[in-house]
Parts: C-alpha cells; structure tokens; sequence
C-alpha cells in the first residue's frame, strides 16, 4: 500500500474517468520515447508513444492497427462454417478457444445442442488451447525481466500440447475443429493416455516456474507492486480473465456462465489475487494453468460415448435473430455478438476481444509508472496484437 | 473427482436456475423502465437467455450512468455500431444455391425487398427507426446478468458518450467512429484507432465496398452448392452455368440480382 502512495496511484483511482479523457497530453513537458512498433515485449507488432519526466511516464499512447485485418467487415461475406477459419487467427496461441463462442452463438441461434461427447472434447481441447497459451506467458514473462532460460522450458513444454491438439484436430496452431452441432473428428486411439502424460510435462513445468521465478528476489523486486490496478477502475475498463481475477475479483464465466461447455462436471477452482500488480497476475496464470491440467485430467476421465454431431443440415442457415454468448478465453472474456437475417453468412459480427478491453487501460495504467516498468507492466497484462487488432 | 449428477437431478437444477434469472431479469426491465420512463422505447426479454434494451438517443448517456451506480452493473464488455442497411452490393455469397433454387422453385424471394426487411434498426430485436444504431453491453458481476443496450442514431450521426461512466468505452467510441463515422459528443479523442489518419470511407458501413469481393469471386462459394447427387438439386451443368454467369459479369455484382434475371 506504500508503494501505491509513493507511485502517487491513489490520486488516479479518484480520477479515473477524467483521467481517460486526457490520456494524450503530449504536448506536456519532456521527452518523447517512442517503443516499437517490432518490441519482443509485444507478442505481434504494437507501439507505445511514451511522454517522459526524467524517469518517469507522463502519457502513455498506445498506437495500434498495424495487425489490422477487418474480421468483422470480412465475416460478413462467409458462411458460418467458413468464419471459423478467420476467427482462428484473433488469438493465434489458444486458436481452439476463439471458435468455441461464435459456434455457440450461431448453436444458439439456430437452436441447436451439441451431443455430449462433443461438448466434452470442447471443452477438453477449449482447456487444452489455453495451457498452451498460457504456458508461453509463464516463460516470456521472465524475458522481460532477464531470465532467458525460463522462455526455452516454456516453448520445449508446450510442444507436447501442441502434438497433442494436432494428434486430435491435425493443425497446431489453428485447428479449425468446431463445428456447428458438434465437432469435426473424434478422437484418436491412444490419445487420452498421450495427453495425460503431456499434462504432467505442463506439471513440472509450473513447478519449474515456480522455482525459477516466484521465489527470485530480482522477480519479485520488479513485479511487486507495479502496475496496481484497482478492482473497479479494471472493470470499469472491461477488463476480464486472469488481470481482473489478479484485481481480486471474483469472477469466472467458465464458473458463472458456462454455456455449451461441461465445466460444471469437474472439480475445480476459480483462483484470485487480490494485490492486482504484474507478480499477481503472473501469480495467478500459473494456478490456472495447473487449475486447467486438473480439469483436463478429469474431463478425460469421464468422457461419455455417443454421437459427435446433432444433426444438422448440409446447407446451414440461421434463421434470424441476434444472440451474444462469451466464454472464458485464456486472454480473459471473448465473445461474438451475432446478427442473422436467415442467410448463410451473419449479417454482423461483433468481436468482443479480451486483449482489447485488457489494453485500453494502459493510458490509465502507466501514467506515473517508470520506464523500466513499462515493459514488465505490459508484460504482465498479456495481450496477443491479433486479439487487439482483429 | 468426476461429480456426474444423475439426469433428473440435472434437469432441476437448469429449470430452478432459469426461473430465478427470469425474475432477476424482469426486475431489472421494470426498474429501468420505472427510471428511465419514455426514454425506454423498446425491450426484449428472452427468458433464462439474455435482455435487451433500446434506449432513445438523447438518454444514451444516463442510461449508463443509471446501470454503473445505481444497479452495480459495474462491468464493461463492448460497445459498437450496427448499420442496418442491406448490403448493395448483394448476398453475393448465396447466389450459387438461391438462384439455382430460385429457379427450380419458381420462387424469387430472396431479393432485399421481399424478404420484409427494412433496412432500419426495426430488423433487430428491439426495434428501431434509423440506419444506424450504436449498441453496448455491460454485466453485473453481483447478480450475474448482462444486459445489451442500444440506441437509434439519426442523420447527424452523434450520440453521447459513456467514458464518464465506463472508461473502458473511450477505444470502443474510437473504433465504432472509424468504422462507422458515429460521432460521440464529450469525447474528446476521436482519432483513428487502427487506421491511417487520411484513410477515406468508413469501412464497416454495408455499402463500403470490399474490393477482394468485387473483382473476384469468392472461391469459398463451391462450399454451399448443392451436392449433384440429391433429387432436388439440380444437374451439374445447370450450377455451372451459374456460377459461370457470376463470374464473367462486367461489374461483378451480377450474382446478386440472379435472382431477378
């Protein structure tokens, strides 16, 4: 709370909304730091305009749309089987995770249920998507601070979830999988005992993690109290998932609002923090990514037999009407807010992207930070640019 | 581990689960329509589903003030455009099936003026009067309910703003003003979000063109033929001739207005 004081954050918790409206004031006094646009901190290609005071941040302008690909404006001119394609590439680490909603919102709409069966292989490869995208955080974001080992365990543990998601759907980063009504293949002989054991890998992983990091004085001298994001002013900028859960809110829509998926079958838990600095959010991504291999350990378990897909039909029309359905996503809430005239193609497709209401707080958040922070802070909120720019 | 509920067991608790949201949303569509009077011009209630809200223009703001402090919707999720009018440009997508279907059935429906479409935010749930419409959502971590709002935008294309409220809606306002030319008055920031600052056109807007589509046919249109193999469908010449139509029209929108020649 001290350091709250001294970093002068308290005043901005007052003066959050006003403090939005001016968040260019570049003509302040100063010098102008440009980072990026090709920072490695960024996982794609973002650009931060910092105004600096000696050390110290004034403004902070994040500059975006250099991975702008108008998914919104191109949804639109494809069939609802064919989004799915371009809606692997929001979030390109946890793709299985982006199609999940928009073929429940379309299930929705056209009143349809997927089987049991399939809706547990979702929900296993949903999980599977975020341990491998979460994973890669874990590792990088001791890059940001120094540690270059932790990024190489991080990518050699996460290949074994990759061959596991390629093995069921055949691609490993976009496994176009999802269907309408189900999902397309069941899965292979062998797999459930594979994937158990690759679960173990991601295990020790977060042990390892555990050891080379959470303990590590330079780690936690640099994550420890930056970057405090109060509870309210988080939600108040639609933050979601892992940073607000940092924040010490209590809120999880695999746990609150869990449509399509079966997470209400296993035994788990919804992990907070409440200090809302970068060591929080670190802190409670490595839970949940031990959380995820305990659901996923258990979904396998109790996989039931049966059909993969409702029946449906060959040529699919939604009929009209507008449904919007979230899920929990590895970056936080994602969600596709569709509009159906009856055609094949949806009429308009919201995206609601988790990095993108994550990252809106940055004008907020590094006012008053120092500049070393910066790219820890960043860091520490993890977004993905393809789930920024859509 | 497993917790496998038996199937009754399950059913009860979904229906017990429903009835309480139903309430819990009937509660809220009477209290905002106790508060907000005639400014509340439409509702759409799907039980156990979701709720939507269409608010009047001038009364944009207040409503969310009104959710943010006095019903703890204290979480932001989106705010974006809609523009209602039918793309000029045609379903290009559907002229391989609608035609071909069209002409077996005798029967040319699928043209945007019989269809009962308006072209206006009367297509949607709630209703509406203009071409354009701004639409928000924002959740209530307390009692776990979201609520869509939305809210007509007339010729001038403005409306207020939220970011007094919702600071998170200062990228959203920026982003539904590229895309779609909406300005919200009282923020003060309306540069582009993504793109360049001398970028011409608004691009989400239906009659925006999109290029790609114009000057080639969309390959992806094999995808939704009829299989050659079914009664209804018609032979395989029949579909090529359309598609071949399709492709060698000047102007490339030919495929829309199959339905008509």
């Amino acid at each position: 709370m001290t350091d709250m004081l001294d970093r002068r954050q308290m005043a901005y918790i007052a003066s959050q909304a006003a403090d939005a409206r001016v968040n260019v004031e570049l003509e302040a006094e100063g010098m102008t730091l440009n980072v990026g646009p090709q920072h490695p901190a960024t996982h794609g290609t973002l650009r931060v305009v910092l105004r600096l005071d000696g050390e110290e941040v004034v403004a902070a302008d994040p500059i975006m749309g250099y991975m702008h690909r108008g998914y919104e404006k191109l949804a639109e001119v494809r069939t609802y089987p064919q989004v799915t394609t371009l809606i692997n590439r929001i979030d390109w680490l946890g793709s299985f995770a982006n199609e999940v909603p928009f073929i429940l919102a379309a299930e929705r709409l056209m009143e349809i249920e997927a089987p049991p069966r399939a809706q547990w292989i979702r929900t296993i490869l949903f999980e599977m998507a975020r341990i491998a995208n979460v994973t890669l955080f874990l590792g990088d974001m001791g890059v940001q601070l120094g540690a270059i080992s932790p990024v190489f365990y991080a990518f050699r543990d996460r290949e074994f979830i990759l061959n596991q998601i390629e093995a069921a759907t055949g691609g490993r980063f976009h496994p176009n999988f999802d269907r309408i009504g189900g999902v397309k293949d069941d899965l292979p002989a062998g797999w459930i005992a594979d994937t158990k054991a690759s679960l173990q890998t991601i295990r020790n992983f977060c042990d390892e993690m555990e050891d080379l990091l959470l303990g590590n004085e330079i780690f936690e001298a640099r994550t420890r109290g930056i970057g405090i994001i109060p509870a309210d002013v988080g939600l108040a900028y639609g933050m979601s998932g892992a940073n607000i859960r940092a924040s010490g809110v209590d809120w999880d829509l695999r746990r609150d609002n869990p449509v399509g998926l079966v997470y209400d079958q296993v035994d788990w838990k919804v992990w907070t923090h409440p200090d809302g600095d970068s060591f929080a959010r670190y802190w409670v991504r490595l839970q949940e990514t031990r959380e995820a291999c305990n659901i996923v350990d258990q979904l396998l378990d109790g996989i039931p037999a049966g059909p993969i897909m409702a029946k449906v039909p060959r040529i699919i029309k939604v009929p009209e009407g507008e449904a919007y359905v979230a899920t929990e996503n590895p970056l936080g809430e994602m969600g596709y807010y569709v509009i159906s005239q009856g055609g094949l193609e949806p009429f308009r497709v919201k995206i609601r992207s988790a990095s993108f209401s994550n990252m809106s707080i940055t004008p907020w958040l590094l006012k008053g930070t120092y500049v070393p922070d910066v790219i820890t802070i960043l860091a520490s909120l993890y977004f993905i640019l393809g789930d920024i720019d859509r | 581990m497993i917790l496998l509920p038996s199937a009754d067991q399950d059913t009860e608790t979904t229906e017990a689960e429903e009835i309480v949201t139903d309430d819990a949303r009937e509660a809220l569509l009477e209290a905002m329509s106790s508060e907000l009077g005639d400014a509340l011009v439409a509702s759409h209630l799907e039980p156990g589903v979701d709720l939507w809200l269409r608010v009047s223009n001038e009364a944009w703001s207040d409503t969310a003030e009104y959710l943010r402090e006095r019903q703890r919707f204290r979480y932001f999720e989106w705010l974006a455009g809609i523009d209602w009018m039918p793309s000029p440009f045609g379903r290009s997508l559907e002229a391989a099936v609608d035609v071909v279907q069209a002409e077996s059935d005798d029967d040319v429906s699928d043209s945007p003026d019989d269809s009962g479409l308006t072209g206006t935010g009367a297509d949607g749930v709630t209703g509406g009067e203009t071409r354009f419409q701004v639409f928000a959502r924002v959740h209530s971590l307390t009692t776990g309910l979201g609520v869509t709002i939305k809210a007509d935008v007339g010729d001038d294309l403005a409306i207020g703003t939220w970011i007094d409220t919702y600071a998170g809606a200062a990228w959203h306002e920026r982003e539904t003003h590229e895309m779609y030319g909406i300005t919200f008055t009282g923020n003060p920031d309306m540069r582009n979000l993504y793109l360049p600052m001398e970028f011409e056109g608004y691009p989400l807007r239906k009659d925006y063109p999109l290029l790609a589509r114009l000057i080639k046919p969309w390959p992806g249109i094999v995808d939704v033929e009829p299989m050659p193999e079914l009664d209804e469908a018609p032979s395989p010449a029949e579909t090529n001739r359309v598609s071949a139509e399709a492709e060698t029209s000047p102007d490339g929108t030919a495929s829309t207005e199959g339905g008509d020649a």
